[in-house]
């Protein structure tokens, strides 16, 4: 099955952290990455930039209306994701935990359709 | 042959066959109606042609045989799903000693933390116990029809989310245990003190989960939490017989005829605390609970007991698992050692927090306490605002009672 992990996270939290706990998250990130591909459970990984630079749209009776920001205002914002190939929802669960955010924000698990 | 039979049939082996048909099938839901299917085949079949040999099997093979009939009419078999290919060829005779890990793995997969805790009991006592939907809708008090739709909600998000089906791994087991424990033990203390109405035990709950923790131990053997909240709830289920009059009444420990226990449970709650306390490793609260109400059970009389190392054990299971409720049993222990005087600023800290001014047992306390110190017109007013808390009828009548005797 594969599993998309969505990262959300304080970004005022993670924007006042010093260089050199960003640079250890940062290859945090990257062991984890490496050890998915030599597992072969990686399927995709991206961070998103901050919520300020979202875009929100929608169409409605063939008129398109774009908005500035995220669709709802929350306490944590979502800031990137994984895609991963796992047996099950524990399997799930194991790389869930070691993603680095999820010491200080949330990790949602989402099965993905097919 | 009777229906009656087939009943009791079902009763026995209805958590077991489900349990089996999930594995083969791969699909709770599939199973489950598998199962019902099997059954019916059974009332239709049994009364006439008699048992058959090994009822579980062939309720196993029944199940899976329709479903896989059910698979065909929908054309999954067709289009070469070699999954289901491979479950019809498969042979008819499952392995016997397969049932026991089936049922453990099920247990895990109700009780996973994915799903929410009321779903978790709900899933349990339906697929595990065997429960019927109505059943666990009165356990819940809800109707059926709510708890059907609930119960299939669950059952799809294990589907969906791919909640597995196994026994989980040595770093997740201990974990895991504590979830599934604490199901069963929600289970039991639902059954032994409905939160609300006129009716004290449901005897059929605490039968389940004590059913449910043998089967525990005998399946992961050795395990002191398991052992700990056998030896717990069969001193609690022991009890039983005694602790409700006939008219519905209340009777407290120290009140209770001892000669209506149930001996048998008493001696395996006994036996079971000893080994789960001195098991190797962080003691299990539920062995220092289990170790609380053996003491209670071996001196019923309030003068009897030993309630310096009652308190002792309180204050080791405050450390253990941080709870107002455990704080208030402290409390009242700390009151049989050093006095009342000692025990009411401990309860008035805790009422002066707030968290907790609707537990109505806060409140008997305190008016205990306050009775014992002469303080009649302040106990009235503590055990007033008990009665105003207490949800269950037998509960009140024994407050009004008390109120009574206060004059």
């Amino acid at each position: 099955m594969q599993y998309m992990l969505l990262i959300y996270q304080n970004e005022m939290d993670a924007s006042t952290q010093d260089k050199a706990t960003m640079a250890k998250v940062y290859q945090e990130y990257q062991a984890l990455n490496e050890d998915l591909k030599k597992r072969g459970q990686f399927i995709s990984n991206h961070g998103l930039k901050p919520h300020t630079t979202a875009t929100t749209l929608k169409v409605r009776d063939g008129k398109t209306v774009t908005t500035d920001g995220p669709f709802a205002e929350t306490r944590e914002q979502l800031g990137g994701y994984y895609v991963v190939e796992a047996k099950d929802l524990d399997e799930a669960i194991g790389i869930a935990e070691r993603i680095p955010s999820a010491r200080w924000g949330t990790v949602e698990i989402r099965p993905v359709w097919g | 042959m009777q229906p009656s039979a087939v009943e009791a049939v079902y009763r026995r082996e209805a958590g077991r066959v489900l349990a089996t048909l999930i594995r083969l099938l791969g699909d709770f839901e599939l199973a489950e109606d598998a199962r019902q299917e099997a059954f019916a085949a059974a009332l239709e079949q049994w009364p006439a042609g008699g048992l058959p040999e090994n009822p579980r099997a062939w309720l196993v093979n029944v199940g899976r045989n329709k479903a896989v009939d059910h698979l065909r009419r929908q054309k999954r078999l067709l289009n070469g799903d070699s999954h289901f290919e491979s479950l019809a060829a498969e042979a008819q005779d499952p392995d016997e000693t397969d049932f026991g890990d089936d049922r453990l793995r099920l247990i895990f997969t109700c009780c996973h933390p994915a799903l929410n805790l009321e779903a978790q009991v709900a899933l349990t006592l339906r697929s595990v116990c065997g429960l019927s939907t109505e059943a666990v809708a009165r356990a819940f008090l809800t109707g059926a029809e709510t708890m059907a739709q609930r119960l299939v909600r669950a059952q799809r998000k294990i589907r969906d989310a791919g909640i597995p089906y196994e026994v989980p791994e040595a770093p997740f087991l201990d974990e895991r245990m504590g979830g599934v424990l604490a199901v069963i033990y929600l289970v039991f203390t639902e059954g032994y003190a409905a939160t609300s109405g006129e009716r004290m035990i449901s005897a059929e709950l605490c039968r389940e989960a004590i059913h449910l923790c043998r089967l525990l131990d005998a399946l992961l053997p050795g395990r002191a939490d398991v052992q700990g909240l056998l030896a717990l709830m069969l001193l609690h289920d022991a009890r039983s017989g005694a602790r409700v009059t006939p008219a519905g009444d209340i009777v407290l420990l120290e009140d209770q005829d001892s000669s209506l226990w149930d001996k048998a449970e008493i001696a395996e709650g006994l036996k079971l605390v000893e080994t789960a306390l001195r098991a190797p490793g962080r003691v299990s609260p539920y062995a220092v609970q289990a170790a609380i109400a053996a003491l209670h059970v071996q001196a019923p009389q309030r003068d009897a007991k030993d309630w310096p190392q009652i308190a002792a054990l309180y204050e080791v299971l405050l450390h253990l698992q941080p709870s107002p409720v455990v704080e208030l049993n402290r409390a009242v222990a700390v009151s049989m050692v050093d006095g009342p005087e000692k025990a009411l600023p401990l309860v008035d800290a805790l009422a002066a927090r707030g968290e907790f001014k609707d537990y109505h047992l806060l409140h008997v306390v305190r008016a205990d306490l306050l009775k014992r110190l002469g303080r009649q017109d302040e106990a009235r007013e503590a055990y007033c605002a008990a009665l105003a808390a207490a949800r269950l009828e037998p509960e009140k009548r024994l407050l009004e009672k008390r109120l009574a005797d206060l004059g």
